[in-house]
């Protein structure tokens, strides 16, 4: 099921919804015909999902293997797998459980995109303005030029470097479809913010994505309407999983036990390398008590609590700006005052007015951030509670210094 | 200790610890803490509810998940290893069972959880986690292996512990409802050309699809893993098990079940988890995790400290394609072979345990382990997968691991010929 689909499932409207769903899929699956009617048919003989909970649909017994649809072979586990519990009584009857998803639940969650593009929402977007959106959003991680920022995903380039010793996976050189790409961004990304993007911005950044990859000209524009001209030019690089013939072929035989080859020689050693993380050792940890135990749990709750905030703002020595600035000294900080970063307008407006980050200002913002500075690109709601913004506020001052 | 390799202070220790030249200990006096009374035996311990969930004993702390962290970019989407060296049985405690996440562990009530099955079904439904408690509902035993598993061993020995190389690893009791209960309620087209896109409710959506004859067999919608509820760091409350095939698919944090008519082809079933070749093309729906045994003990994280003598080998063996029939352990490097023990042989898709008692006498060895299914699949050694798949595959690598011992009974991750 897509979001076009399910628009006209809804204007079907709920008495039809079984007919209504049988003939949506049928129709953006483009099934075979002989298929649609089975399906129909299958509608048709089985009673109505409103019926359902009706006491003659409920299997009354309590021991549901007696129901006079369960084999009774059900109930006997197989030598097999004598372990195993007794298989789960496999009744051909709906038990009745649950309750009748609605359109909008469905059309909520259900926005997959399908590789020949069925599920797409209308929409466009251009290379210029997903440049623009890319570098806010996405070049933290992935580089100004998809080009990938320490260990994140490198999104573009790798042509011809499949066969390599050191092969570059990236959208354009080894993503098979387009749709995946749309897919993801839309459901996935930002990284931290996830679902926050709009149908438009996520077909620029596609958009972007593809002129990253020297794949389109820089005044292309993405649309639901030309989606499926784009072929990835890897689209023809993939294989079913074809073990069974080259490998289990070779390898189900009898082994050798003896002698089975002249001599070994140790070619590699991982110590030469070594890069494997250090053991850990069983040292007993001095404890101290100074009578400050409230303070540190502050802290410590604000340190547990800033996990909704990492994943964009950076503290300590090696703190860097990422979607949003490093938050080391903010305290006393000009709002919106670092020079080298970028920040919403809202918050170049306070820098002029010489606006200061204290603790009241912080409070509020982490409260309502979309309140306080209204058109802040900040995508986190804000937090729940006192005690959480001041755990925040107490672990922000233990970088303050 | 500056100068010291790690290599020699472990020799050093083993040193110290076992008397490594005589196999039989002789006491020379008698043992205080044997002849002296000691602090446990004449005070009190702790009162019951001095742990109301118990963790394990502080002088176990270093048996945890770890991670490799120049592995990724953040902990984030990130995974960590289960200390398989420190463990025996088959039975993974949840505490220290691997985590693999693609946007963190999210903490989902079990009143804030549904689970919503549509697309080619005659009634799309939503349940609640409730719900799911009052299907019928099995108990299995499963392991759990991400496809990277010994991803970074392709192009050679590089981690120095079966934590790190073999770690991706889980084996749980795992209760939950048979998928086809549950795809039978929605009423689902259950022909055997069409897919299922299982999809997780964390904020990476990790989305696969799944083809229906494996959904019909013997994948289970579970909420409880060796008995108690899932950890969240599993996907409490609900996951997708998915017997013998890649942890991918096993999503955590179950929302959606959508019957579709092909496959989706999301982002973790073609960016990631498809497996590049030598020639440049890869692998795509390369599921079933192939046969393969492990050696646990002795490894790099556990060599062996008590000197000459008797000494157990102990390992793993599990497969994909059913269950573990054989085990077979060399001390040579592979050029001779002996049948192990079955120490505790699981069941279908579940960890087997293996032993293999030995007298040993300092000799150098250069230990590896193969493990055999009930289809006659034998494990291959990293050569025979490198001469089909070449080096850049990720996934899949069930190649048979070498560990050198040396005199002292340090232990080396190493590559052989």
């Amino acid at each position: 099921m897509s979001r076009l689909p399910n628009l006209f499932v809804l204007a079907l409207g709920i008495t039809t919804l079984l007919l209504g769903v049988a003939y949506g899929v049928a129709t953006r699956y483009q099934m075979a015909a002989e298929r649609q009617v089975m399906l129909q048919q299958v509608a048709a003989v089985r009673p109505q999902f409103d019926e359902a909970k009706s006491i003659d649909e409920v299997p009354t017994t309590t021991n549901l293997a007696d129901a006079e649809d369960i084999g009774s072979e059900n109930r006997i586990a197989t030598d097999r797998d004598a372990k195993a519990s007794v298989p789960a009584p496999n009744s051909l009857r709906r038990l009745g459980i649950g309750r009748p998803a609605l359109p909008a639940e469905i059309a909520a969650w259900d926005v997959d995109i399908m590789p020949d593009g069925h599920g797409l929402p209308e929409g466009r977007g251009d290379v210029e303005t997903g440049e623009a959106i890319f570098s806010d959003y996405c070049a933290s991680c992935h580089g100004d030029f998809a080009e990938g920022v320490d260990n994140w995903p490198v999104l573009a380039g790798g042509f011809d470097t499949l066969a390599e010793d050191n092969p570059i996976k990236t959208i354009g050189s080894y993503w098979p479809h387009l749709s995946t790409v749309w897919d993801y961004i839309q459901r996935s990304m930002p990284f931290g913010s996830a679902q926050t993007l709009d149908e438009d911005q996520v077909y620029a950044i596609v958009a972007y994505l593809l002129y990253s990859n020297d794949l389109v000209d820089e005044s292309f524009a993405l649309s639901h309407e030309n989606f499926a001209d784009i072929l990835m030019p890897n689209v023809a690089g993939f294989v079913v999983d074809d073990r069974a013939e080259t490998e289990y072929a070779l390898w189900r035989k009898k082994p050798c036990m003896q002698n089975c080859k002249e001599s070994v020689n140790i070619t590699m050693r991982a110590s030469d390398l070594d890069v494997t993380p250090e053991p850990i050792r069983l040292e007993t940890s001095t404890t101290h008590s100074d009578g400050e135990v409230s303070d540190k749990d502050i802290v410590k709750n604000g340190q547990k609590v800033f996990k909704k905030c990492q994943t964009c703002h950076q503290v300590g020595a090696q703190a860097k700006h990422r979607v949003g600035p490093h938050l080391n000294k903010i305290f006393g900080r000009v709002i919106g005052g670092l020079e080298d970063f970028r920040y919403s307008q809202v918050f170049d407006v306070a820098a002029k007015e010489g606006q200061i980050w204290d603790e009241e200002s912080m409070a509020a913002f982490l409260l309502e951030p979309r309140t306080y500075f209204q058109g802040t690109k900040m995508a986190f709601s804000g937090l729940r509670t006192a005690d959480e913004i001041a755990g925040v506020i107490a672990y922000l001052k233990t970088y303050s210094d | 200790m500056a100068g010291l390799t790690r290599r020699r202070m472990l020799g050093g220790a083993a040193a110290a610890t076992g008397g490594l030249l005589s196999s039989k200990a002789e006491a020379r006096s008698p043992d205080p803490l044997i002849t002296e009374l000691q602090d446990w035996a004449s005070q009190t311990g702790d009162g019951v509810d001095a742990t109301p969930y118990g963790l394990p004993i502080e002088y176990e702390r270093d048996v945890i998940r770890r991670n490799v962290p120049w592995l990724t970019a953040d902990t984030i989407s990130s995974v960590n290893f289960t200390p398989i060296h420190a463990l025996d049985g088959t039975i993974t405690p949840q505490g220290c069972a691997f985590e693999r996440h693609h946007s963190g562990a999210i903490a989902l009530r079990k009143q804030d959880y549904r689970l919503l099955i549509n697309g080619l079904v005659e009634n799309p439904i939503v349940l609640t986690y409730g719900d799911i408690e009052r299907f019928p509902r099995e108990t299995h035993v499963y392991f759990c292996e991400c496809a990277a598993n010994t991803g970074m061993e392709w192009a050679g020995a590089q981690l120095n512990g079966v934590q790190f190389t073999h770690g991706m690893l889980h084996n749980m009791e795992y209760t939950g409802v048979p998928l086809r209960v549950l795809l039978a309620e929605a009423g689902a087209d259950m022909s055997d050309q069409n897919w299922l896109y299982i999809e997780g409710a964390d904020a990476s959506s990790n989305g696969r699809s799944l083809p229906m004859a494996k959904a019909l067999d013997d994948c289970l919608v579970a909420f409880k893993a060796n008995g108690e509820a899932l950890r969240k760091e599993h996907g409490y409350p609900v996951r997708l098990v998915v017997p013998g095939w890649e942890g991918n698919l096993w999503v955590k944090w179950l929302r959606r079940i959508e019957v579709v008519a092909e496959a989706v082809e999301s982002r973790e079933e073609t960016s990631k988890y498809t497996d590049l070749l030598a020639n440049g093309t890869a692998r795509k729906w390369s599921w079933v995790m192939d046969a393969k045994a492990v050696i646990t003990s002795p490894s790099p994280q556990a060599p062996i400290f008590h000197g000459y003598g008797p000494l157990v080998i102990s390992g793993l063996a599990w497969s994909g394609h059913g269950r573990i029939t054989r085990v077979d352990v060399s001390l040579d490097g592979g050029v001779s072979w002996e049948i192990a023990r079955l120490g505790y042989r699981g069941s279908d898709k579940a960890l087997t345990r293996f032993y293999h008692d030995i007298h040993w006498n300092g000799n150098e060895m250069l230990l590896q382990a193969r493990a055999i299914d009930e289809t006659g699949y034998v494990q291959p050694t990293k050569s025979q997968l490198r001469a089909v798949r070449g080096e850049n595959s990720i996934y899949h690598n069930n190649g048979v691991q070498t560990w050198y011992v040396d005199s002292q009974g340090v232990v080396e991750n190493v590559e052989i010929t």
